[in-house]
Parts: C-alpha cells; sequence; structure tokens
C-alpha cells in the first residue's frame, strides 16, 4: 500500500516536471510595449530573413512574392510542414500585435501560448533584436491581403504533439551567437544578418539526432533533409571564393565561373538582391572568418 | 538451353543495360553542356567587366552578348529527348520537370533570350550599363535552374 502511494506520488512528480519543463515560454508582456516600428527598415529585415522563401505562395515571382499567402511545404525527417499564411489578413496575422510577432520569433510560442514547430527558424530569430521584430511588423502590415487558408503539417506521433518541442527548445533555442566577433563593425553586421536573420545554418550546418544543429560542425555542409544530395560546406577552406565573388554571387547568382545558383538558393539570391551592397559584402565577411573543421 | 549458356544469356541481358548507363553522356547531353559552357564563358566576359575586374571595352563586351542572343536562338527541339533527365541518366542535372512541364520550361528558355537581347542592347553603353543587364541574366539563369536543374554533383 505504501508503496503504490509512493509510486502514485512519483509519478505525479514526474508528470509535473514534465509539465513544467515543456511549457512555452514567452517574452515577459511589456518586452515591445514602447517600441515603435520603422516599415523601411523592415524591408530589409524582411528580405535578410527569407521571409518569403517559404510564405510566398510556391512559384511566385516579382511582386507575387509580397503575398504571403503560405503553401511551401518543407519536407524533413519528422514529417512534412506546411507555410502558413502571414499576411495581413483574417486568415494570416492580421489580428497580431508587435508582441506576438515577437514571441513567435524570439520565443517560438504562438498567440495562443502554444510552441511552434522550429521549422520556423526562430533559433536564428531568437538573436533578432526586438526593435528589429518591431521594423518587420510595420512592413509586414504593408504587404497585400490573401484569403488563402493555411494548411496543417502533416506529422505522426510522436512528433505531432506540440508539447514535447518544450524539451527540444531548452536544448536548441539559446541567444548566444556562435561566431566570436570582436568589435569589426563588419563582421558584426555580417553576423546578424546570418545568425539572426539569413538562418544559412538551418541548411549549411548539419543536425543531430534530435533535428537540432550540431553547432560543432557549424556551416560545414549537411545532407539535404529533403533527400537528394547535400548542401554544400561554407567555410573558407572548403568555399574559397574571394570575399567579392561571394558578394556578387548573394546578388546576381553567379559563381565564379558563371554557373548560376539553382534550387533553393535562387530564391536566397532573390533576396538577397534586396540588401545593400555592404549588406551583401558583411554577410561575405562573415562567411570568410568561419573556422574550418577542427583538425582530428 | 544448356544452364551455362542460359547463365550467359542473362548475365548479358543484365550488363547490357548496365553498360549503356557508364557509358558516356548522350549526344543531346554534351550538345546541351558545351551549350551552357558557351553561355558560362560569355557571361564571364561580362560580368568581369561589370565587376572591374577586367577593363571595360566596348568591342569585346559586344560580341559576347552577340554571342549570347546567337546562343539563345539555338534551335532546342531536339536537345532534349525522353530518358535524358537526371533519374534516368548519370550524366545530367536536367531534372524530369522539364518533360513534365515543357510549356514552363519554354519559358524559362524564351526569358534568357529576352535577357541576351537586353545585353546587347547594354554591352557598347558603358561599364555602368553592363551591371544592372547582367542582373537581368542572372535572374532568368537562377528563374530556370530553381526549376529545372538538379545541383551537380
Amino acid at each position: 500500500m505504501r508503496l503504490i502511494r509512493w509510486l502514485i506520488a512519483a509519478a505525479l512528480l514526474t508528470g509535473a516536471a514534465f509539465w513544467w519543463l515543456t511549457g512555452p515560454r514567452p517574452l515577459p508582456d511589456d518586452a515591445t510595449a514602447d517600441l515603435v516600428g520603422d516599415a523601411g527598415r523592415g524591408e530589409t529585415v524582411f528580405w535578410a530573413a527569407g521571409c518569403a522563401s517559404c510564405h510566398a505562395a510556391p512559384g511566385a515571382k516579382g511582386a507575387a512574392r509580397l503575398v504571403l499567402a503560405g503553401g511551401y511545404r518543407i519536407e524533413s525527417p519528422f514529417g512534412t510542414f506546411v507555410a502558413p499564411n502571414i499576411s495581413p489578413s483574417p486568415q494570416g496575422i492580421g489580428g497580431w500585435s508587435t508582441q506576438d510577432l515577437a514571441n513567435a520569433l524570439i520565443a517560438g510560442v504562438s498567440p495562443d501560448g502554444r510552441h511552434y514547430y522550429p521549422a520556423l527558424p526562430y533559433t536564428t530569430y531568437t538573436r533578432m533584436t526586438l526593435q528589429d521584430v518591431a521594423n518587420l511588423k510595420a512592413y509586414l502590415d504593408t504587404l497585400p491581403p490573401s484569403d488563402s487558408p493555411s494548411a496543417a503539417h502533416e506529422l505522426g506521433f510522436p512528433f505531432n504533439v506540440r508539447r514535447g518541442l518544450g524539451l527540444w527548445k531548452r536544448l536548441n533555442l539559446s541567444p548566444d551567437w556562435v561566431l566570436e566577433a570582436g568589435d569589426d563593425p563588419q563582421l558584426r553586421r555580417g553576423r546578424y544578418l546570418v545568425e539572426a536573420l539569413g538562418h544559412c545554418a538551418e541548411c549549411h550546418t548539419p543536425r543531430d539526432a534530435l533535428g537540432g544543429l550540431d553547432v560543432a560542425r557549424w556551416m560545414q555542409g549537411a545532407p539535404n533533409p529533403s533527400g537528394k544530395g547535400r548542401i554544400p560546406p561554407l567555410t573558407p577552406d572548403k568555399l574559397t571564393w574571394s570575399a567579392a565573388d561571394i558578394a556578387y554571387y548573394l546578388e546576381t547568382g553567379f559563381t565564379p565561373d558563371y554557373d548560376s545558383a539553382g534550387g533553393e538558393m535562387a530564391q536566397v539570391v532573390e533576396n538577397l538582391a534586396h540588401l545593400s551592397a555592404e549588406d551583401r559584402l558583411a554577410i561575405a565577411a562573415y562567411l570568410k572568418a568561419l573556422p574550418g573543421p577542427a583538425a582530428d | 538451353m544448356k544452364p551455362l549458356t542460359l547463365f550467359a544469356a542473362v548475365a548479358i541481358a543484365f550488363s547490357a543495360p548496365m553498360a549503356l548507363a557508364q557509358d558516356g553522356p548522350s549526344a543531346q547531353e554534351k550538345a546541351r553542356q558545351g551549350m551552357m559552357r558557351i553561355m558560362a564563358l560569355n557571361m564571364g566576359v561580362l560580368g568581369g567587366m561589370a565587376k572591374g575586374e577586367v577593363t571595360y571595352d566596348a568591342a569585346r563586351a559586344q560580341k559576347a552578348a552577340d554571342t549570347l542572343v546567337a546562343v539563345s536562338m539555338i534551335d532546342q527541339s531536339n536537345l532534349w529527348p525522353e530518358g535524358t533527365d537526371n533519374d534516368s541518366s548519370m550524366h545530367t542535372g536536367a531534372l524530369a520537370a522539364i518533360w513534365e512541364k515543357p510549356d514552363d520550361f519554354a519559358k524559362a528558355w524564351m526569358a534568357f533570350g529576352e535577357a541576351a537581347k537586353g545585353l546587347q542592347a547594354a554591352a557598347g553603353n558603358g561599364r555602368e550599363a553592363l551591371g544592372p543587364a547582367m542582373g537581368g541574366a542572372g535572374k532568368s539563369c537562377k528563374g530556370c535552374h530553381e526549376m529545372f536543374r538538379a545541383k551537380p554533383k
């Protein structure tokens, strides 16, 4: 009898610990209270963060990429994620406050207090400044609305249980920078563009068994999550292009021997072409500063 | 048929397609890749000038742009036979989407033709005019490679 009571108590404690460990941890309620967004700066954030790559309708070109109707399918070993409508409409995020957007991007938490899946790369965006979240919100509000309904993700058990993501986030959601940038302003800007907005690492860094980025092998190339081929390494021992060549590639899609970007990278270039030449050079400076693989 | 002959026949039947698959690229695949290399070479002449790595030379720029327009006029109808996609052949990055969406593919190729004409019009007008025209050309390259080419191995 005493044993049963003890077991029940242990089960309750474990349950409570699980509940506490897996709970969403949104930002403080007043985190964005004093911020006023600047839509012009928000446009830079929008292109640098690559929002349109997933949230524009698949196949959209030119101005149509500003209609963030969703529908892009991200295939992963855990199932298929479908990017939602994030246009300023009732089907999108029309009713959101800046605080809601900050919770989504920095804490990975929805307005109704649930975990988002990291298919939304909040493991990157968590390093964004709150001011840039406000700027992005101001810009998103200027974009055309779409009334396309968002589709559900296609995930099997246990990945369809959002609560479990709380544990995953405790392991993988960190606002710390990966590269030591010192006080070189160009390198710091490049680091912000790459590690807080551009989410290059989400494809170019290999993942561990739980789907977290293996920071020890930062940007060293990885299998393509969609199954075909490999995503190339970006460390300077492998990507030997000059900084000017990297910047030109990010602007036009041309490699130094005038092959061109294809696949998903074509979309990335489409986005980064909207940045200033200084910003593209800052990204190049960051890549040139990456450490190569550790000798072993 | 003796067992050994049967074995030999089966072995040959299985090895023949293997041998075919290991032969080099088909004539069409070679022609396509040569065409792309001529494009890259001439893009390189113009890109080098646009980037400022090579001194701008109006006559050289014009020849490169004219060559790109000429390539855009190569008849594509016998370059893309069935069975030369990268699921069927190890020598090509051409995706099956080319054969599944022929209209989109034709449109993407025509977009290159338009971009090449843009370069032809801009090439003689000084280094500054090359940049935007190269941007347009880059867009057409990406636009096609995004949908229709697998990353080369």
